[in-house]
């Protein structure tokens, strides 16, 4: 009874946000009505049992995404004249296309019928014996040790992607290039000349 | 009253689903807001992943989860950085601005 209450507070408040971040006229209220919706689903997670996954999601969406969204958002301010007017325009196709999408994946979970054998099939059951985290801990660093590393491979290079591509290169500042200074050999800067008494010396550079 | 089943959050999943593909569709002129439609499709294939991990009382369903986190927090970040530099290049957001390439 209150879990029935929980989720259906929790999942209508997700949908409702879901609606404001289509349809809100301020890019900054839709970043935020995206972080209620996170906020709610990982309430849902915590709630059935994936505390951890319910936390991950709290740290990396709402602490660390939402933000990164914010700071463009912020960075791009004054853009936002009539962004949305091509609303009502687009607003027939979008709502028959969602409604496809919506009605196809209704009549699978309606049809579905769960095979009576899948769960003999999992490979990894719960166990009860030990907490959600506890389990994933063990999990991910015996069996999903490649795949958890790749991951951190994944957000290395989208690190130095993000990095490289808004790196903005300056001409008017002088910066020290390393490679040129030290590839300067003694034959680049000096050279001896035997000048005639009187003549004086012609520099060239 | 009715308990909640696991196939409640199904359809939660679906219906957060249908809300992230009408976003992109209707967002035309906004490409920040196509990339929350896309963060929005993304949580609810996490929804779909948890909600089968717990009824089948599997775990390989919320590893998934977190590998999917990690490839959206990229994307995310890539995303942003692109328009951050089309932005200064051509001072625009727009969707229908975005036509150099005649694709």
């Amino acid at each position: 009874m209150v879990h029935a209450l929980i989720f259906y507070v929790f999942s209508a408040i997700a949908i409702l946000s879901a609606i404001m971040v289509i349809s809100s006229k301020n890019t900054v209220h839709s970043v935020f009505f995206l972080i209620l919706a996170f906020i709610s689903v990982a309430s849902l997670f915590i709630m059935i049992g994936a505390e951890f996954i319910g936390m991950i999601l709290l740290i990396v969406y709402v602490g660390a995404v939402a933000v990164l969204f914010l700071f463009v958002v912020m960075m791009l301010e004054g853009n936002f004249k009539n962004v949305k007017h091509g609303f009502l325009q687009y607003l027939p196709f979008g709502a028959f296309i969602g409604a496809v999408v919506l009605f196809e994946i209704v009549i699978i979970i309606g049809a579905w019928k769960y095979k009576p054998n899948l769960i003999r099939v999992s490979s990894i059951p719960y166990n009860v014996s030990t907490t959600n985290t506890q389990s994933l801990g063990k999990l991910i660093y015996t069996d999903y040790i490649l795949a958890f590393q790749l991951s951190g491979l994944i957000l290395l290079v989208a690190m130095i992607g993000a990095i490289l591509l808004t790196f903005n290169k300056r001409s008017d500042l002088k910066r020290q290039d390393i490679a040129t200074q030290s590839s300067r050999e003694r034959n680049d800067s000096i050279y001896l000349t035997d000048p005639e008494s009187g003549k004086g010396v012609k520099v060239n550079d | 009253m009715i308990s909640i089943t696991f196939t409640h959050y199904l359809f939660l999943s679906a219906i957060i689903f249908t809300l992230g593909v009408f976003g992109i569709f209707v967002n035309r002129k906004n490409v920040i807001t196509i990339l929350m439609c896309i963060e929005l499709i993304l949580l609810s294939v996490n929804i779909n992943f948890v909600a089968f991990s717990v009824y089948l009382q599997n775990f390989t369903g919320q590893i998934f989860t977190l590998f999917i986190l990690t490839v959206a927090a990229g994307e995310a970040a890539i995303g942003l950085a692109i328009l951050v530099v089309f932005f200064r290049n051509k001072g625009s957001i727009e969707v229908q601005d975005i036509n150099s390439m005649k694709g």
